[in-house]
This record gives C-alpha cells, structure tokens and sequence, in this order.
C-alpha cells in the first residue's frame, strides 16, 4: 500500500495546479522513509520530477520525514485520527522524526505538508 | 436594505501599563458582558461567529477585542523599537484595563490558548472581578511541539504563511473549510514578530504549575473545554491541570481542534451553549 501511494505521488502532487503554484520556489531533494524503506522526492519549481525507491549508498537530501509503516498508514487515512492528523502532532507524538536542513521545510511548510497529505484523498 | 451583521465595531481609548493604547473591539447583544480573548498572533474576528450567534447574544453582551499589536490595534507609539513580547503580568493588566475602560461589571471571560491559559490567572488573582471563566484550549503547562520559535520571525521565511502553515495542523480534520481557511488567513495576517512575541507567555512565562492549584472555584467558576485533536495543549494537558483545581469543569470537545470558536462553530456551541446556560443559572 505505502510502495503504491509513494509512487502515485508525483501524479497526484504535478496535476494540482494550486500546490504546483504554491511551490513554485521550492527545488530540493527529500528522503520520506516508510519504516525500512527510503524514499527520495525530487522537487523542481513545485512540480515532482522523481520518486526513487531506495536502497541508497550515497546520496544527498535536505530535509527528512521518517515514520513508522503504520504511521503513514494513519496519517493517511481519509479522516485521520488525532494524533495522526498532521505532521507535527506525529512528531510531538514521537510517531514521525523531522531532520536535516530545515529551512527548505519551514520556507515552504505549507506546500511540504500538502505534498506529504496528497495521498490522503487518493488512499 | 442592506444586509447588515449585528456587529459593531468601535475603538476605545485605554491606559496599559503607563501608556496610552487604542484598543479595537466589537461587540453584539446584551445581558451579562461576555469578554473573549482571541489565540496568540490571531485577532477578535475568531469569534464572529460567536457574535452572531442570536442564541447567545440574546443573554450576553458579546465583546471581543483586538490585542494591541494586534488586528486593528495599532502598537503603542515607539513600536519600531521595541520586540514585542506578552507577559503574565502585562496580559492579566491589559485584561482588567479593557474590563475597567468599557465599565463592564463582573464579566463572563472565555479566552482561547494564549486567552484560555491566562483565565487560570484571573482565576487565581483576581476571581471576585469575574461572573464565570473559560478557558478554551486552556493548560497550565504544555509540552512545545517545536524547538525554535525564531521560525516565526526571521527574514528568509515569510512569517505570515508558516504561522498558517503550522496552525493548520491544529485543526480538526472535519472542519468545514470555509472556517478552516478563514482561521488560518487571520494567521496570515499578522504583523512581524507578534505571534512570536505572543508565544513568549504562551511557552514560557504562563508556565503555572507552581499555582494553579490556589484557583478557588467558589469564588468564580472555572470552565474549561479543549478540542480532541488539539496537540498543543492536549486533552490530557489540560486534564491534569483540572486534577489540580478543586471544582473546575472539563470538557473534552470531539472533532475540534485549537480553535473552536473560529474553526468550527457549529460544532463549538454544542458545547458553549450548555456553559453559557449554566453560568446564567448561577454557575
């Protein structure tokens, strides 16, 4: 399920012209990690150029959001419980981390957070 | 004929700490003064729906003012100067110089977050002043849910669009959007520094504690609702802070956030009427 809804989310985030426009400054690479497993989300002007499975040996990213499997899973329910309805109630939660460089996060917050809910309305 | 709100808005002036202020409020309705605090970096239009909610403005004189440094509040003369910053003390003065300015005997207070945690003040110093206390989202101490406040004010990140961007977490997922978008655009629309300055009481001085436990609810009612997905000051938040007041009342709100009033009225006055219909019984 969580392999399916990543590799859905450039074609969710691309047709979505609001959230395009909304980041429209932001380029950047991401890592999202659903328990084991990494992902790398290339940003270029707000649309999703690329979502790579990993594996990775070594690459670079600016910011990342790891969660447990069963967290995405929540927080991507079509009417998420509380605790799991948001990014930041997951961290104070200790449910999801948030690391690295975050001014690309915090600069663009709003756009960040819809791209990572995108899946909500498609799960 | 125009199709007119039974709001109005007026300013007065007012003397806080020393210095002269021109305070924006609006009001609707008559009875019992019911004054409402608004939420850090926000302003009064959080209660509009509130100010025309005809059941409750047939009881209560309904009034809601801005913060100075606020929505149509100007900053005191000198601003450019100065970091804002809200105090334990200077809020509890503005409070009690709004109540004194506008003549208002022994009002209702309902405050939300920043408002709700500094009714456990007036609760504590001043309860004989007031009819009844609500404190909406309201703790006497809550865990921050990020490190670095600076986020809000620096000049790389626009401060009025991760104010929204952070507060929308704090909703409810099942407010309308229509509400969900207007709490956020008051967010948006604060002046640089303020909502900041505003979370210095909020996170660090309103830690109470050390006091809350002195509240005497036989003096003054002490009410206090909270939203179930509220993650800044949790159920559990301000559970544990009733467990410490002999007679306060706890409500747990379903599917609201940090912002009931604004973010979804419908919802919030099932659970405000039933309040406002006892503390006119008498508390």
């Amino acid at each position: 399920m969580i392999a399916a809804v990543l590799e859905q989310l450039a074609e969710l985030v691309n047709a979505d012209a609001g959230l395009v426009r909304r980041g429209r400054y932001l380029s950047t690479t991401f890592l999202v990690e659903t328990g084991a497993t990494a992902w790398l989300v290339s940003v270029h002007e707000g649309r999703v150029t690329r979502v790579e499975r990993g594996p990775f040996l070594m690459r670079a990213w600016s910011f990342a959001v790891r969660a447990s499997e069963e967290a995405w899973q929540r927080f991507w329910a079509p009417v998420p419980a509380a605790g799991w309805h948001d990014l930041f109630a997951m961290t104070k939660g200790g449910q999801a981390t948030v690391e690295g460089d975050l001014r690309p996060l915090m600069a663009n917050l709003r756009y960040v957070k819809d791209v990572l809910a995108k899946p909500r309305r498609a799960a | 004929m125009a199709d007119l709100e039974p709001i109005v808005g007026r300013y007065v002036r007012m003397t806080v700490a020393g210095r002269p202020h021109r305070v924006y409020f609006e009001e609707a309705g008559q009875g019992l003064p019911l004054v409402c605090l608004h939420t850090a970096g926000a302003d009064g239009r959080q209660f509009r729906h509130l100010l025309n909610d005809l059941e409750i403005t047939r009881h209560f004189r309904v009034i809601a003012f801005d913060m100075p440094w606020h929505g149509k509040s100007l900053p005191p003369v000198g601003w450019q100067d100065e970091e804002y910053t809200l105090t334990t003390r200077g809020y509890v003065d503005l409070i009690r110089a709004f109540v004194a300015a506008l003549a208002l005997e022994r009002p209702v207070v309902l405050g939300c977050s920043i408002g709700g945690k500094i009714v456990l003040e007036l609760a504590r110093l001043h309860a004989t002043e007031f009819r009844a206390l609500i404190g909406l989202e309201s703790a006497d101490y809550q865990a921050p849910w990020y490190d670095d406040t600076g986020w809000l004010h620096r000049p790389d990140v626009h401060g009025g669009e991760i104010a929204g961007a952070l507060m929308s977490g704090l909703i409810a997922p099942q407010s309308p959007p229509e509400t969900r978008w207007d709490t956020l655009w008051m967010y948006m629309q604060g002046g640089p520094g303020v909502f900041k300055g505003d979370l210095f009481f909020y996170r660090a001085d309103g830690d109470f504690r050390d006091r809350v436990a002195e509240i005497d609810t036989t003096r003054c009612p002490l009410y206090l609702l909270t939203g179930e997905y509220d993650f800044s000051c949790t159920p559990a938040d301000t559970a544990r802070t009733a467990e410490k007041i002999k007679g306060a009342r706890v409500t747990i709100m379903k599917e609201i956030g940090h912002f009931p009033m604004s973010e979804h009225p419908e919802q919030f006055r099932r659970y405000i009427l039933p309040v406002l219909d006892d503390i006119r019984a008498g508390g």
